[in-house]
């Protein structure tokens, strides 16, 4: 600082600022020193020596005051000292830690500003520790001192100087582990008990210097008797894990091992048992990191050597009592590296296999086999550079037959790891011979076609013969589709006819095993024209196929396709033949025919072309546009112009013309056609979109066949969704008002009108488009219309819920996320004043679309907004409605929980009504009334206690309900109402 | 999975302030299934012991020990075979089994079986409950006094017996 600056305040000033503070007790005066300071009025130097005297005071508190004047100036002008200034400063502080105890606070706060200077001469930080560790007794100072503390060795921490106290900064702070903190009430900062231990921890485990000293302590702490210091001890050791190596871990090794073997073997507390094993897990990884210079032993080998030990033997005792925690030791240090899991399996796995022949009990094989399982999925962790260098391959054979002899064992539950076995065995890669994958499909396919009781195990041969057909498709498509062919032949002859139950589940036995397995392109190009063959037998043979027979068909045509949608070559290849097969096949059945086949009508059924439509949709929802804009010239002239040259098989008796034909058959089609161009990317374009849209307001409007006018209407509402907007979509609008309004006036066609004008509403509301706030409060007026208002509540659920068909985001529709939350804070306050306005007859309708409003909003948007419409939900509980009821029940539970002060204002009501729904007809309803009773006692008990007697008196008879899920929910909400108020609860 | 020390042996007794410190853990059942003929409103269920997860067996297997923090399920107190149900007869028997043949809690467990059983089945229902046959060293004295309904009304009198019955059957935290 420069001497030569002119004093514009006179030292006089400063001295009398000094005397202020220190004997005068005045606070002001250290800030007007700083600020004279930082404007260079006078310098540190001269305030050292204005304060001269009261340094040397023979009354500690007023050396104190002097300090502390000094120190708050530096604490404000820290940054301006010179190096020389800090050097003399840091001198004349050290000195003075040697003072009486009172001063010492004073005399940290000075060294903290000091420690923050950034031109700190080497050495100093050191020194100051020194100083600080010698003179003064860190640990009994008081919390904001010791906080001084910790602020100048973080500040020196960033310059790296800890290194000769490491055992000082070690003991200072670990004298707070393990953390036992409970946050005061009412505390301001909200520290968390966990928040502490977080940060000790991450200063604990940030430097390896403290490994011989922490980890004794974390041993001590994990042999307590403390739980919480049992959790933390571990916890730490393993953070402690990633910045460790071999040297600091060393000598402590058998201690740790024998601390973490002890707490797994015996601990009731699965945590500890996790934190144990992820302890060992970390320990090991640390080891088989750690970089070795060329003379060093190896530890890992021993470390591991130790823990087959004390390991192996368990594995072996013919009672199996420590054969789990055994194995989980063993596999949390074998899952850490390459070279442990090399080490670990090539010793266990023989012991395993040797074992397995050893018991002859299923249960006892099925632990053992579950056992080898779980090391085999570890070596899926890493990947062998060499292929014959893989730990397996020694033990292919064994692993093989003892997984062979499992699936041929008559316990499910052995089969069953056997199939996870083998699954998982697969997936190594170059291991299983082709004799051995005859043999496994083999098993699998004997396994496809379990009966009915061993239902798990069937599903599973499937998930396996679909995972490995993945990595080993000709195997499957040498060894399991011909005998999959060859079932469905005999299918084609047999089941219909004489089929028992037998033979008809093993048709669908069949029918799943081939979807199944086709999860690669190969097999898919096997099994597609099969399914499709069969289908298009049943169509040939006269004989009676049912409906569910063709459903099944279908649905596995359906797996297929979801298989196929994430390989683009699949994918094309299976709408490319499917698309236009299962079409021919749709228009064939629906023209008009002399003696109409059965499987033509059962083609035509509502169900039938439901899934045919799916079908449909999945196969073209993940086509690029550029294949979808190729399929749509086609499919969209088939529809509008009868052209049918693309179909497999075109020659039909008579025109196809869906939209002209007075037949009602060819117009249930434009379901097929819905699920596909509603399923179309948004870019790909429609040819001859007009008169397409056109021609769907017609039939939506205008037949008495709700299947055909729905499907036209849900075909227009999913094409306007995902137009641009613009002249044209405006112009779809204008034509859809004017037939909804038409057709409602009209009568006939009333109710296909509304099912369009919900249609297109729902389509506007999911996109934000402007105009459907005007739909919807059409929608909103026919709730009073004695004739729709009941549909109308009912279509509020169909507007918020999500379409599976059309309108999905799946299907490329235009979907915003927050739609629900939009709705609901467009149309709720008009739904409640239509309800305060409505004639008592129509009331239940807009409680109703109410309801469906609110039971699909998300819960945590809901509840804050539930107070508002509390009124109203309790009015609601009266309603005779069963919808209405389980719906307001519904969103009064999570208000009972969240919001208990508001409700126990209304705690008669409520008790009254909730225990008049317990006895309701719908069992729905009176589960959740019984759990709003439950809910009920989180309101303050003094409210509850007038209503005990009552309560528990009533809550008996639904204990003798008929079903048992009523009497479950009337257990515990009776069992909770007694312990209201109640000692010991 | 097989739990820990389910292959059989007595539990030792441990020191301190327990009984029986170190008891053998079982495993604990799940929630039982829901079948297509519970959701149907029209098909009665009856109160039975009989399905794989019994819904008499749910009702009480989840009482804690007084000593343990464990269900009485878990420490294989209760089982379901030695729970009987008749609900055309309206009868309930349940046989527990002390941890120990000196367990002095055998009363108090007892007596908070008899508790849960008569907060949540119907009145009509007549309830048995007593010790497994030959596994308590004072086995007539304690099914004595838990038979004799005065006694049992005389108990939840008690404050502080209400307390430990209440904590016993407060739902697991």
């Amino acid at each position: 600082m420069a001497a030569a600056v002119g004093a514009a305040a006179p030292p006089g000033a400063l001295w009398g600022l000094v005397q202020d503070f220190v004997m005068g007790q005045q606070e002001a005066p250290a800030s007007q020193v700083a600020a004279d300071v930082k404007s260079g009025s006078y310098t540190i130097l001269q305030v050292v020596e204005a304060l001269g005297s009261s340094l040397e005071n023979p009354e500690p508190r007023t050396r104190a005051r002097g300090i502390q004047l000094l120190s708050q100036v530096l604490l404000q002008c820290y940054s301006l000292l010179l190096e020389k200034e800090v050097v003399h400063l840091i001198l004349f502080y050290e000195n003075r830690l040697k003072d009486h105890h009172l001063v010492i606070p004073s005399v940290l706060q000075g060294l903290r500003a000091l420690s923050m200077c950034g031109s700190l001469p080497p050495g100093l930080a050191v020194s100051v520790l020194k100083a600080i560790f010698q003179e003064v007794h860190v640990q009994s100072l008081l919390q904001v001192d010791r906080h001084t503390v910790y602020s100048i060795i973080t500040n020196f921490m960033r310059s790296r100087e800890e290194g000769p106290f490491v055992e000082e900064l070690f003991e200072v702070t670990s004298c707070y582990f393990p953390i036992d903190f409970t946050p005061p009430p009412n505390d301001p900062y909200g520290v968390q008990r966990e928040d502490l231990i977080l940060s000790l921890r991450a200063v604990l485990a940030s430097t390896p210097r403290f490994a011989e000293f922490l980890l004794p302590l974390l041993i001590e702490k994990v042999d307590s008797e403390i739980l919480s210091a049992k959790l933390d001890s571990l916890q730490t050791l393993n953070a402690c894990c990633a910045v460790y190596g071999q040297k600091e871990l060393k000598d402590f090794l058998p201690s740790l091992w024998a601390s973490i073997r002890r707490e797994v073997f015996q601990t009731a507390s699965e945590r500890v048992e996790a934190e144990g094993l992820a302890a060992l897990h970390s320990l090991t990884a640390c080891l088989s990191r750690s970089v070795l210079r060329a003379d060093a032993e190896d530890l890992l080998d021993s470390f591991l050597s130790n823990i087959l030990q004390d390991c192996r033997h368990h594995l072996c005792e013919p009672d199996m009592k420590l054969v789990w925690p055994s194995a989980k030791l063993l596999q949390a240090a074998a899952g850490a590296s390459a070279r442990a899991c090399d080490h670990i399996t090539s010793n266990v796995l023989p012991l395993l296999l040797e074992q397995f022949h050893k018991h002859s009990q299923s249960s006892q094989r099925r632990t053992i086999l579950e056992m080898l399982l779980g090391f085999l999925k570890l070596q899926q962790k890493w990947s062998y550079e060499d292929k014959d260098e893989g730990p397996l391959s020694g033990f292919k054979d064994q692993l093989c037959s003892v997984i062979f002899m499992a699936l041929a064992d008559p316990s499910t539950q052995l089969q069953l790891v056997g199939i996870r076995t083998l699954t998982v065995l697969g997936s190594q890669p170059d291991l299983l011979s082709s004799g051995d994958l005859e043999l496994a499909v083999g098993h699998l396919h004997r396994l496809s076609f379990l009966e009915e009781d061993s239902q798990s195990c069937r599903v599973a041969a499937l998930e396996a013969s679909g995972a490995l057909a993945t990595l080993y498709p000709e195997a499957f498509s040498n060894h399991l589709l011909p005998r999959l062919a060859k079932e469905l032949r005999r299918g084609d002859s047999d089941v219909t006819r004489e089929g028992g139950p037998t033979k008809c589940s093993r048709h669908l036995y069949c029918l799943q095993a081939l979807s199944a397995v086709s999860t690669h392109p190969s097999i898919v190009k096997e099994t597609l024209p099969l399914l499709l063959q069969h289908l298009g037998q049943a169509n040939k043979e006269y004989m009676t196929t049912a409906s569910s027979e063709v459903i099944a068909i279908c649905q596995s045509l359906q797996q297929i396709a979801e298989k196929c949608q994430q390989n683009p070559e699949s994918c094309w290849y299976f709408h490319q033949t499917a698309v236009p097969y299962l079409l021919a096949l749709a228009v064939q059945a629906s023209m008009p025919e002399k003696e109409p086949s059965f499987l033509g009508k059962v083609l035509l059924e509502d169900e039938v072309l439901t899934t045919l439509a799916s079908v449909i949709g999945t196969a073209t929802t993940h086509l690029s546009p550029e294949l979808a804009a190729q399929s749509v010239t086609h499919i969209v002239p088939l529809f509008l112009d009868g052209n049918t040259s693309f179909l497999p098989e075109n020659s039909f008796p008579s025109r196809f013309q869906p939209f002209q034909d007075c037949s009602s058959g060819q117009r249930r089609l434009v379901a097929l056609l819905m699920a596909f161009v509603c399923s179309l990317p948004r870019n790909v374009e429609i040819p001859q979109l007009n008169q397409l849209m056109q021609e769907l307001l017609k039939i939506s409007c205008q037949h008495s066949c709700s299947f055909s006018s729905t499907a036209a209407a849900k075909c227009f509402a999913g094409l306007l969704n995902k137009l641009p907007a613009g002249q044209q979509l405006d112009e779809f609008l204008q034509l859809a008002m004017d037939t909804v309004e038409a057709g409602l006036g009209s009568g006939a066609f009333c109710n296909q009108a509304f099912t369009l004008l919900l249609w297109v509403t729902k389509a506007l509301v999911l996109r934000y488009h402007p105009l459907s706030s005007c739909l919807t409060t059409r929608l909103m007026g026919l709730l009073s219309d004695p004739e729709l208002g009941p549909a109308a509540a009912d279509g509020f659920s169909l507007l918020m819920s999500d379409c599976t068909d059309v309108l999905t985001r799946a299907g490329h529709a235009d979907v915003r996320i927050m739609f629900r939350q939009r709705f609901f804070t467009d149309n709720v306050p008009a739904l409640v004043q239509g309800f305060h306005a409505a004639p008592q007859g129509v009331k239940p309708n807009y409680l109703k679309g109410l309801s469906h409003v609110l039971n699909r909003l998300p819960k945590p948007v809901l509840l804050p907004e539930l107070p508002t419409l509390l009124s109203l939900l309790l009015e609601a509980l009266s309603c005779p409605d069963s919808v209405v009821q389980l719906s307001t029940l519904n969103c009064l539970q999570p208000l009972l929980l969240e919001a208990p002060q508001v409700m126990s204002l209304h705690v008669d009501t409520l008790v009254t009504k909730f225990l008049n729904l317990s006895s309701s007809p719908s069992m729905a309803v009176r589960i959740a009334a019984l759990q709003c009773m439950h809910a009920l006692t989180r309101l303050p008990t003094p409210v509850l206690l007038p209503y005990k007697p009552q309560v528990i008196r009533a809550l008996a008879k639904p204990l003798d309900d008929k079903k048992r899920l009523v009497r479950k929910e009337a257990v515990s909400a009776r069992g909770e109402w007694f312990l209201l108020g109640s000692p010991g609860s | 999975m097989v739990p820990r020390g389910s292959g059989g042996g007595g539990g030792g007794v441990g020191g301190g302030l327990l009984e029986n410190a170190n008891p053998l853990i079982y495993e604990r059942s799940g929630e039982r299934p829901v079948t297509a003929g519970e959701e149907d409103e029209q098909v009665p269920d009856s109160i039975d012991a009989q399905s794989p997860f019994l819904h008499l067996t749910h009702l009480i297997r989840s009482i804690n020990d007084p000593e343990h923090p464990l269900t009485l399920e878990e420490l294989n107190v209760v089982e379901q075979v030695r729970v009987q149900v008749s609900d055309p007869e309206s009868t309930v028997a349940v046989a527990f089994t002390p941890t120990i043949p000196h367990c002095s809690m055998a009363t108090l467990i007892g007596l908070s079986i008899k508790v849960k059983l008569l907060r949540s089945l119907p009145q009509r229902f007549k309830m048995d409950v007593h010790i497994t046959p030959g596994t308590h060293a004072s086995e007539h004295a304690v099914n004595k006094q838990l038979a004799d309904k005065e006694r049992v009304a005389a108990a939840l009198e008690n404050t502080h017996l209400l307390e430990v019955v209440n904590q016993c059957l407060s739902a697991r935290s």
